[in-house]
C-alpha cells in the first residue's frame, strides 16, 4: 500500500527526526566533551576555552595514565573482580535456575527453595549489619568482599528457570532416555541451547561488577586495594567533606580551578574502554533480555 | 521420573547458593537488632546493652532525620514521574520513524549511558558544572555570572534529577518500544480505512495500545518512592547541599560508618526498610488489580 504524504505529514517528519537527532546529540554531548577535555592543553581547560573539540590538542595526560602505577594496578583489580565475580555470578545461576525448572511434583523440595530465594531478594539487613558480617569473617581488604556478598544473583537466576521452564521437555526426556545424568542434562543440553539468555545476563553481571564502588569503598582500607571505580571516586569525585565546610567560596572556587581536568578526564574515558568494547555485544543481547524478563508460563 | 540420585543432585546444586545467601542475606537480618541496642562496636552483639526504642525516639528528635527522609521522597518523586513521562514520550517519537538506520542509529546512542557508572558519570558532570565548565560558559553568552551549581540547594535536586533522565531515559523506553511493537497492525489499518489521521491514530490506536504498560509500571514504581539513588547522590552531593540532598541512604552511611553510631544508623535503615516493604507489598497488590500482573 503506498500512500502519499501531505505536505502536513512530512512536515511532522521531519520535526520529529530534528527531535530525536537533537536528543541523541545531548545524550552524546557529555562523553564528546569529556574527550575533547582529554586531549586538550591544560591551560585552555582551565581558561574555559574548551567546548567540542580539544583545544591544543596533545596526549600528555594518557602518558601520564600509562605511567601511574597504582591507576593500573586499580584497573587490574577490577579485571580480577570481574572475571571471579562474572564467573561466580554464572556458576550459581545456572546451577539454581535448573533444579528449581523442574515441575513441583518432579522436585518436591522447589517450592520451599523459590520462596526463600523470593525472601531473600525481598528482606536485608541493610548497610550496617552486612559490613558487620563482612568484618566478622575477616573478608576486609581482600576480592572475596567484593564477589561474595553479590555471588547469588537472584534475579537471574529466577529469569533463568522461567527461560528453562519454557524449553521443550523432549529435551530433557531424550537426555534421560539416554542415560544422561542431571549434570550432564545441565551442561550440554540446557546451557548451549540457553546461550543468548545467559550471555544476556551475564553481561549485565559483568557490567555491575565492573561500575560498583561502593563495596570497594567500605570494604577496603588501604587505598592499594580499591577497584577502579572506588579508586576513580577518591581522586576525581570525591571533595573532603571537611574542607567544604571552612574554605570560603572564594576558595572553593580556586580549589576547583587548580583540579586537573584534563587528567581527571583522561582517567574516566580510560575506566570507559572496557565498557565501550562490550556495548556493541551487550546491544545485541539486552533488548532481547528485557523481552526474556517478562517471558512468563 | 523421580529417582533419588536425580533428587539428590538438584539439593547439590543448590547447595552452594543458598550457604551463601545464608551467610550473606538472612544472618544480616538478624543483625538489625543492633536498631534495638546501645551499639558499641568490638562487643559481641549478645553482650550489648539493650535500648528498646531509644534509637527510634532520638531518631524523630533528629532534625536531620526528618529532613533526609524529605529529600529522599522529593527526588524519588520527581524522578519516578520525569522517568514515566519521557521514556514514553521518546518512545512514541521513535515509533514514528520509518527509516531503519537512523532508528537504530538513535537507539545505539541513548541506551549506553545506562552503562556507564555514576562514578564516572559524576565526574562528567562536575567538570561540567564546574565553574569553569561548559554550562558556565553557555551562560556566560548570556552574560549570566557563573554558578557553582554543585554547592546551590536551588539547583541541585534538579541536577540530581534531570542528570538521571539522561542517563536512564533511552533505557526505560525499551519496554514502551517493546509495548509499541506489540500493537496488532491491523487496527492500524481499519483506523487508515476509516480515515483517521496522524494524530487520531495516535491518540485512539497507539497510546491506548501501551496504556496497560504504562499503568502497570506506574503502579510498580511506587515501591521506589524511597529510592533516591544512593550511588548517585553519593558521588554529587557534598556538606553544602545536605539541606535539600541528603537522603536517607547517605546519612545511614554517614553515621554509621564514618561516625559509627550503628545503633542509630540501623534504625533509620530499618525503618526505611519498613516502609519500603510495605510500599511494594502495596504496589504488587496493585498492580494485579489493575494490570493482572503477578511476579510468580
Amino acid at each position: 500500500m503506498v500512500l502519499s504524504k501531505s505536505w502536513g505529514t512530512r512536515g511532522a517528519d521531519i520535526v520529529i527526526f530534528a527531535l530525536l537527532a537533537i536528543v541523541a546529540c545531548i545524550s552524546l554531548f557529555p562523553l564528546w566533551y569529556t574527550i575533547a577535555l582529554s586531549f586538550s592543553d591544560k591551560a585552555a581547560v582551565n581558561a574555559g576555552r574548551v567546548f567540542a573539540w580539544p583545544v591544543g590538542f596533545n596526549l600528555s595526560s594518557y602518558k601520564i595514565i600509562l605511567e601511574d602505577h597504582k591507576f593500573f594496578a586499580a584497573f587490574l583489580i577490577s579485571v580480577k573482580r570481574v572475571l571471579l565475580g562474572g564467573a561466580i555470578n554464572f556458576v550459581l545461576t545456572v546451577i539454581m535456575a535448573y533444579p528449581l525448572a523442574r515441575d513441583n511434583k518432579m522436585f518436591p523440595g522447589r517450592k520451599f527453595y523459590v520462596w526463600y530465594l523470593v525472601f531473600s531478594m525481598l528482606f536485608s539487613g541493610g548497610l550496617i549489619p552486612l559490613y558487620m558480617t563482612i568484618t566478622e569473617l575477616h573478608l576486609q581488604n581482600t576480592i572475596w568482599s567484593l564477589v561474595l556478598p553479590g555471588a547469588v544473583p537472584i534475579f537471574n537466576v529466577i529469569l533463568i528457570m522461567n527461560f528453562f521452564r519454557n524449553l521443550p521437555k523432549e529435551l530433557e526426556e531424550a537426555a534421560v532416555v539416554d542415560g544422561a545424568g542431571p549434570w550432564y542434562t545441565l551442561i550440554r543440553i540446557f546451557i548451549p541451547v540457553s546461550m543468548p539468555a545467559l550471555a544476556t545476563v551475564t553481561l549485565f553481571s559483568i557490567v555491575g561488577h565492573w561500575n560498583s564502588f561502593f563495596d570497594g569503598l567500605i570494604y577496603m582500607n588501604k587505598p592499594e586495594n580499591y577497584p577502579l571505580q572506588t579508586y576513580i571516586q577518591q581522586l576525581v569525585v570525591r571533595i573532603d567533606p571537611a574542607l567544604m565546610q571552612t574554605l570560603t567560596t572564594e576558595q572553593l572556587i580556586e580549589l576547583s580551578k587548580a583540579s586537573d581536568k584534563t587528567l581527571n578526564s583522561a582517567k574516566l574515558i580510560v575506566a570507559m574502554i572496557p565498557l565501550l568494547l562490550i556495548y556493541p555485544f551487550l546491544q545485541k543481547y539486552f533488548v532481547h533480555g528485557i523481552v526474556l524478563g517478562s517471558v512468563k508460563e | 521420573m523421580i529417582s533419588k540420585k536425580w533428587l539428590l543432585n538438584y539439593h547439590l546444586m543448590l547447595l552452594p547458593g543458598i550457604l551463601l545467601l545464608i551467610v550473606f542475606s538472612t544472618i544480616p537480618i538478624f543483625g538489625v537488632v543492633i536498631a534495638f541496642q546501645n551499639f558499641i562496636p568490638g562487643i559481641p552483639i549478645f553482650k550489648q546493652d539493650w535500648a528498646g526504642l531509644d534509637n527510634f525516639k532520638f531518631m524523630f528528635q533528629l532534625p536531620d532525620s526528618r529532613r533526609v527522609f524529605v529529600n529522599t521522597i522529593v527526588i524519588a518523586s520527581m524522578k519516578i514521574v520525569l522517568g514515566m513521562i519521557i521514556p514514553v514520550t521518546f518512545a512514541l517519537l521513535l515509533n514514528e520513524i520509518r527509516v531503519r538506520s537512523f532508528k537504530r542509529l538513535v537507539q545505539t546512542i541513548v541506551y549506553l549511558p545506562h552503562f556507564m557508572s555514576w562514578v564516572i558519570l559524576s565526574g562528567i558532570l562536575i567538570a561540567m558544572l564546574s565553574i569553569d565548565g561548559i554550562v558556565n560558559q553557555i551562560i556566560g553568552l548570556f552574560h549570566v555570572d557563573p554558578i557553582m551549581f554543585l554547592a546551590s540547594n536551588q539547583y541541585f535536586r534538579h541536577i540530581i534529577v534531570w542528570s538521571d533522565v539522561l542517563k536512564e531515559f533511552g533505557f526505560s523506553a525499551i519496554v514502551y518500544l517493546a509495548a509499541l511493537a506489540g500493537i496488532n497492525p491491523s487496527l492500524y489499518e481499519a483506523a487508515e480505512i476509516d480515515g483517521a489521521s496522524r494524530t487520531r491514530k495516535l491518540f485512539h490506536v497507539t497510546i491506548p495500545g501501551i496504556m496497560p504498560t504504562i499503568v502497570l509500571l506506574s503502579t510498580l514504581s511506587l515501591g521506589n518512592i524511597l529510592n533516591a539513588g544512593f550511588d548517585q547522590v553519593f558521588n554529587l552531593y557534598n556538606p553544602l547541599v545536605y539541606s535539600t540532598g541528603d537522603i536517607v541512604d547517605t546519612y545511614v552511611y554517614r553515621i554509621g560508618l564514618v561516625e559509627a553510631q550503628y545503633g542509630l544508623a540501623t534504625s533509620v535503615g530499618l525503618l526505611k526498610s519498613v516502609i519500603a516493604i510495605i510500599l511494594i507489598a502495596v504496589s504488587n497488590k496493585l498492580a494485579d488489580k489493575f494490570a493482572n500482573y503477578r511476579i510468580f
